[in-house]
């Protein structure tokens, strides 16, 4: 089975957003980078299909020169090629996302493509489905589970405390969770192998963006002043008259 | 006490315990780990180094660390994987020895296999294991060390509270302004590793170090160590060639590489707790920049490292302090009173830096000398940021380095230069720099001097580099005829008012009650009455006296002095002046040739200084000799150096004078005549009877360190100060080795010389003594063996070569009547 | 100019989502598929058996609507991108406020917001859960039902079956308290005391994604914004620092109470109570003091 996942990189963020001076991007001068949970918990499950039942797995991934990195972290999991979709770094809304990524994965035509149910920065929710409809493929999203079944695939999607079960005919398009899988993590030889592979290049065309990004902000804090019941253990009992107030003891 | 990581907490405990009952500690991030280097740093101690203060506060560290109860013993081996790196763990071996460190030895691969199975021997050929190796838990040690002194009512510590400002009154520390209020205080420390330029900035002054990246990573689970209960159960290796190490962490193996690129950072780059997505000093990992690391690990391990199912869990680029000379800085700043730094402090020195330091702050000195780490040392251009990077840059790659003792740094040269700097390069000088200056060791014009006296060089490549058989020919040139020497990176300063006799007398050992133009050579002693400094003072007016010391401790020596001032001015007049030495027989001859003035010996006698014509110039001329020879060192103002050079020059020519370097200067000049040097003989951990220096009697005035000298020349000295001879040069390969110092000195069966206060013997100082055509070594040694004649060795590269004693004490092996120097 | 809401049911989060429609366009209407929401609106109550997104949002844009607005939760933001692309719109999700063409909308799970602007003639939003104040009430509907005329295509994927899940104790998504642990706790055994105390309370346990990605914990119990999303009455993590993906999951709880070594952590910006000091020593002494108390009443 050819397995097609699109991945994004995106800034390791810590307890506090920081803006850059024209507010339209994070700061990332001290912040490392990886690829959305989501994603990260699809390449894995791509690479564990292919590891079963035979096949290959190539990321997309649509970003800037230095998302070559999150590229070759993914090849050092077991990915076999990688497509970076090269762009300024700037921000593209999911449809020109969608539209760049169509033409790379309709020339590929994979009989399973893999996204994020959505990504960790923008959260738009809807580059997958976009993609899916061009493709002509049906799409389930928000899996925490899926399996290869007769030619097709069974996927769990988590309902409240329940999971919905989907069965659809290959070629198709998911988006998973994480928890689907816990991601491993890389072995050195694994990652020397990676820095020897070639990640292929293209350059997508750019188009205005419908949802367009005018300016990012920081949400004011609550402006809270917690109150210390106490220190150590000594604060039990204030803890405890808290439980009563609130009515949960 | 602004820091609360390992040495902030030590600092902080030993200060307490030395009777400070009002401290109060400040961090700007929480307890017990506010998110500095001492958080993630990886916490392995090896305790051999070739500094020997090094080893000593790593010595009562390691002391300290299993008093608390936080020391876990594991080993270590330094593996070579090349013959030169073998000859380099041979050094480390004798500098245990010199050390007085134990329970270590060299090793082959299979006994290496033996205790590291997870090793590929093929790839090493040997290594030197140490069984004192352990790790720490210096997050846990500094909040034990907190405890207790909050605990005995001295110390209140309080977190998350940032510093906004150092108030200075008056040159001197007066209040730290934070965001939470202020705190009055007198005596104000800063130990705040990457952060501490940034907190001494705000008072005015300079702790000069950079943050600078170090990359480990942590790979598991590691199936061998499965099941593992202690956090480490194999010896640390460090594989120095490749400048990495790695060790077990509990279920993971930790590599760590000081390998790569030097990545340097400002200070100002370092982001606040809430915006780290780890820590403050965990930057996200740049794996380009380990690749190569990658490879090396996977060679040495491959068991672990190659294991597929091994994973890549942890990996960062990990901040700590690099200074230029990559020594600690310690002490009181120069610029402010009361202002102490204790940074660029490695985990394995913290709680004996603390102890260091808290004994300096009470008592004025400290049990371990730290005068190599004395914050004082730099002059101003050595602390620029261009300086400490490049230094920093330069001097990372070396962290497992093998470094010459006498190798030269390549990158931030030519910022001082003397006058005569362009004829020196006309010349062939060789230059080797000195805290700044360049200075030329030994010119190529001389080479043709070297047939001339039928002098050999060194065959073998280690015992040649950095030096040239030239040296002991400009030796013999000089003692044959005339030699003039460079001597600009003196540092000079005069202490002047109505109380310069009274500071003088205070920080002198001698007599300095002298008559106008009277030179003294005399020691500075610590309190302790141990070696502080040893300079040239003159006596230039009834309320004036200039102080000639050498450059490396120029900074220092003018902290000390100024500290002492009282009633006096301390003006730094090193940049005004430049400093020409000439001597050998023909000195005087030259001299007279180009001044009417009376430079007989009656009219010009010895240790006398006096202004002299000297052509158009106005020298001021100083009758002594560090070389042993007669002569003067001619002072002038600096823009006039380049006439003065030319003038001894040419009137020198016909009396076949030469151009000589430090090389002789610094070495062969003095072992020959047993002068002693201080930062070799001389340091504070041995005193003037030890040294032979006990001349005179000692004065009525009071001096810093008088009582303990009284004391000291009262009972019988532990050690003695002795020049020996090297019988036989001739190493087992059938080449001769020449000593290059620090190497132990050891009965000829191999065992170490060791003093009643514990003191190991060492060289301090070897070379050539081309008059008497022997190579001499300098060593303290305990009094039995300090006996003319006693029959020892000294150990090099681990073998054993027969030295004797030839002179207990400071008698001159050359010219013992001195009728050179006095003629 | 026609509105629409989709509304899965008159719960909290749809009734915010109806106010929302409602501020934008007063005449807005309803649209829903199986059994009508009980709101006083006019309701198209699409005929369709069982969960197919697809089919759903061809349902909505039978009725040829210029904009249209859900709830932000799955379903809700998996129906408006399908019939986003059937009606050629553009869709942001998350919204939180809208002006005109301008909307405020979350990235980073809410720890981020960015200011959007829709270009095109057909716009679908969905609003942030609890962004917004309910101002409508329940009430009877005006129901219209439809037979949406549906593409080849539109029913491939749809719910086959369920499988309700035999999750032991209470659902970390609807507790009234959560109990939660983080790297502070040190390891999975760590997390015993927790669970005592969380098993005095009748709460969840959840976890950090550290916890998580060191495997003391399986992911149902992590919160965050990969995680679950909770909004209890009382939420108490122990030591976590409150990382920007941990608080996204957090932010709807009424009250939270942190129990962390780090008065400065992060999480105390968003806390209303603290505790200071080692989870391990203060979490028993909670569930002691607990039972004592409860011992005596």
């Amino acid at each position: 089975m050819n397995i097609l996942v699109c991945v994004k990189r995106v800034p390791l963020t810590g307890g506090k957003m920081v803006l850059t001076a024209d507010e339209r991007a994070i700061e990332t001068r001290h912040l490392g980078f990886t690829i959305s949970p989501h994603e990260e918990c699809g390449v894995e499950e791509a690479v564990r299909i292919v590891e079963a039942g035979g096949g290959s797995v190539t990321v997309v991934t649509l970003g800037p020169p230095e998302a070559e990195e999150q590229l070759r972290d993914t090849l050092a999991i077991g990915a076999d090629r990688a497509i970076l979709l090269e762009t300024d770094g700037g921000d593209w809304d999911p449809e020109a996302t969608a539209a760049a990524l169509v033409e790379v994965i309709a020339a590929e035509n994979p009989d399973l493509v893999i996204f994020g149910n959505e990504s960790a920065d923008a959260g738009g929710f809807q580059v997958g489905i976009r993609v899916a409809h061009a493709l002509g493929r049906p799409i389930v999203t928000g899996l925490k589970a899926l399996a290869v079944e007769d030619g097709g695939l069974r996927c769990e999607q988590e309902v409240g405390s329940a999971r919905d079960v989907y069965r659809v005919p290959l070629p198709a398009v998911v988006t998973v969770k994480e928890g689907i899988n816990l991601p491993r993590y890389p072995s050195v030889p694994a990652k020397l192998r990676a820095r020897r592979k070639e990640v292929e290049r293209r350059t997508p065309a750019a188009r205005d963006p419908r949802l367009e990004m005018v300016r990012l902000i920081v949400p004011e804090g609550k402006g809270k002043q917690a109150e210390v019941l106490g220190e150590g253990p000594g604060a039990a009992p204030a803890v405890v008259g808290l439980l009563q107030k609130l009515g949960v003891a | 006490m602004i820091g609360a990581g390992i040495v902030g907490n030590s600092l902080a405990c030993h200060l307490g315990r030395q009777g400070w009952t009002d401290i109060v500690q400040i961090d700007k991030g929480p307890l017990p780990n506010p998110g500095g280097s001492t958080g993630h740093a990886s916490n392995f101690i090896f305790p051999v180094d070739h500094s020997r203060e090094m080893t000593a506060l790593t010595e009562d560290s390691v002391r300290q660390y299993k008093a608390l109860d936080v020391f876990t013993q594991c080993g270590g081996i330094e593996v070579a994987r090349s013959e030169e790196r073998m000859e380099e763990l041979r050094r480390r071996m004798a500098s245990a020895k010199a050390w007085g460190v134990g329970g270590v030895r060299l090793v082959t691969p299979a006994e290496i296999k033996e205790l590291v199975p997870y090793i590929d021997e093929s790839v090493i050929i040997g290594g030197f294991y140490s069984e004192g190796v352990g790790v720490v838990d210096s997050l846990r040690a500094g909040t034990l060390m907190r405890e207790e002194q909050q605990a005995a009512g001295t110390l209140t510590t309080v977190p998350n509270v940032e510093v906004l400002g150092i108030d200075v009154e008056d040159g001197r520390v007066r209040r730290v302004r934070t965001a939470d209020g202020d705190i009055e205080a007198d005596t104000v420390a800063i130990a705040c590793g990457v952060w501490s330029p940034l907190l001494a900035r705000m008072a005015g002054a300079s702790i000069p170090l950079t943050p600078a990246i170090h990359q480990m990573i942590d790979i598991g689970p590691v199936p061998r160590f499965a099941g593992t209960t202690k956090g480490i159960e194999f010896p640390i290796v460090r594989d120095m060639d490749t400048n990495m190490y790695e060790r077990q962490d509990g279920t993971g193996l930790e590599i760590g590489s000081y390998a790569h690129r030097p990545i340097l950072h400002d200070p100002t780059e370092i982001p606040s707790i809430e915006e780290a997505a780890l820590s403050p000093t965990e930057f996200p990992f740049t794996e380009d920049d380990f690749a190569l690391q990658m490879e090396h690990a996977l060679e040495l391990m491959p068991e672990i490292v190659g294991d597929e199912s091994v994973g890549i869990k942890y990996a960062i680029n990990g901040l700590l302090s690099l200074t230029p000379d990559g020594l600690p800085l310690l002490g009181e700043t120069p610029e402010v009173k009361g202002l102490w730094s204790a940074a660029a402090v490695w985990v394995k020195e913290g709680p004996g830096v603390g102890r260091a330091v808290a004994e300096w702050m009470t008592h004025g000195e400290s049990e371990i000398d730290l005068q190599s780490s004395d914050i004082a040392r730099f002059y101003p251009c050595q602390k620029t940021l261009a300086n400490v990077r490049a230094r920093a840059a330069e001097g990372f790659n070396k962290t497992y380095g093998i470094v010459h003792p006498g190798e030269q740094w390549a990158s931030n040269r030519d910022v001082r230069l003397p006058p005569f700097h362009e004829r020196e390069k006309a010349l062939g000088a060789v230059f080797f720099e000195t805290a700044g200056w360049e200075r030329p060791f030994w010119y190529e014009s001389n080479a043709g001097l070297v047939e001339q006296y039928g002098l050999n060089g060194r065959e073998h490549e280690w015992d040649a580099r950095w030096w040239s058989p030239i040296i002991n020919a400009e030796h013999l040139a000089m003692r044959e005829r005339a030699a003039m020497f460079d001597l600009s990176a003196f540092a000079i300063f005069d202490v002047a008012g109505p109380g310069a006799l009274d500071t003088v007398q205070r920080v002198a050992m001698r007599q300095m009650d002298v008559p106008i133009g009277r030179a003294v050579y005399t020691p500075l002693l610590t309190p302790g009455g141990g070696f502080r400094s040893d300079l040239t003072i003159l006596r230039l007016a009834h309320d004036r006296f200039r102080f000639v010391t050498g450059g490396l401790h120029g900074m220092a020596d003018l902290k000390w002095v100024r500290d002492h001032a009282d009633g006096a001015v301390v003006t730094d007049l090193t940049g005004a002046w430049t400093t020409l030495g000439l001597w050998g027989p023909r000195a005087r001859d030259i001299l007279a040739s180009l001044t009417s003035d009376d430079v007989s010996h009656e009219g010009f006698p010895f240790a006398r200084c006096k202004s002299i014509e000297v052509g158009p110039l106005q020298v001021l001329a100083l009758r002594i000799s560090y070389v042993g020879d007669l002569g003067w060192e001619l002072h002038v103002p600096i823009e006039q150096g380049a006439r003065l050079w030319d003038m001894i020059h040419e009137a020198g020519e016909p009396h076949g004078i030469i151009p000589a370097g430090i090389g002789v200067y610094g070495t062969t000049g003095r072992i020959e005549k047993g002068y002693r040097a201080f930062g070799f003989e001389l340091d504070a951990e041995y005193d003037v009877v030890e040294a032979d220096m006990a001349w005179g009697k000692v004065k009525d005035q009071d001096f810093v360190g008088k009582e303990a000298h009284v004391r000291q020349r009262e009972s019988a000295p532990a050690a003695l100060m002795c020049t020996l001879t090297v019988d036989d040069h001739t190493s087992a390969a059938g080449i001769p080795r020449f000593m290059l110092g620090r190497e132990p000195i050891v009965t000829r069966d191999g065992e170490p010389l060791i003093d009643a206060k514990g003191r190991r013997s060492f060289v301090t100082t070897a070379g050539s003594a081309p008059s008497v055509g022997k190579y001499l070594l300098m060593a303290y040694l305990p009094p039995e063996q300090a006996v003319e004649g006693t029959e020892l060795a000294v150990e090099y590269m681990t073998e054993r070569f027969p030295v004797t004693v030839a002179v207990a004490g400071s008698t001159p092996i050359f010219d013992p009547e001195n009728t050179r120097i006095r003629s | 100019m026609s509105t629409l809401v989709f509304l899965e049911a008159a719960d909290d989060l749809g009734l915010q989502a109806l106010t929302f429609a409602r501020r934008l366009d007063p005449a807005v209407e309803v649209v829903a598929v199986g059994d009508a929401p009980s709101v006083a609106a006019k309701v198209h109550l699409a005929e369709i058996t069982g969960y197919a997104p697809q089919a759903w949002a061809r349902a909505i844009a039978n009725l040829g609507p210029t904009t249209v607005i859900a709830a932000g939760t799955d379903r809700g933001n998996e129906v408006l991108a399908h019939a986003a692309v059937m009606l050629d719109g553009v869709f942001a999700a998350n919204v939180i406020a809208a002006d005109g063409d301008t909307v405020t909308r979350q990235r980073w799970g809410g720890s981020l917001l960015e200011e959007a602007r829709l270009h095109g003639d057909v716009k679908l939003v969905t609003v942030a859960p609890h962004a917004v104040a309910i101002e409508e009430t329940t009430g009877e509907p005006d129901v219209q039902a439809f037979q949406p005329e549906l593409a080849a295509g539109d029913l491939i994927a749809r719910v086959a079956e369920r499988v309700e899940e035999t999750t032991a104790g209470v659902s970390l998504a609807d507790a009234p308290v959560v109990v939660s642990g983080g790297r502070g706790v040190g390891s999975a055994e760590g997390f015993a005391p927790l669970e005592e105390l969380a098993g005095l309370l009748g709460a969840a346990i959840g976890c950090s994604r550290a916890v998580t990605m060191a495997g003391w914990r399986p992911h149902t119990d992590q919160v965050g914004q990969t995680g679950t999303k909770i909004s209890p009455d009382l939420y108490i993590p122990c030591g976590i620092s409150g990382a920007t993906q941990h608080m996204a999951g957090c932010k709807g709880a009424k009250n939270l109470l942190a129990i962390n070594s780090d008065p400065e952590a992060p999480i105390m910006a968003s806390a209303d109570y603290a505790v200071i000091g080692d989870v391990l020593e203060i979490v028993p002494a909670i569930t002691a003091e607990l039972r004592r108390v409860r011992g005596l009443s």
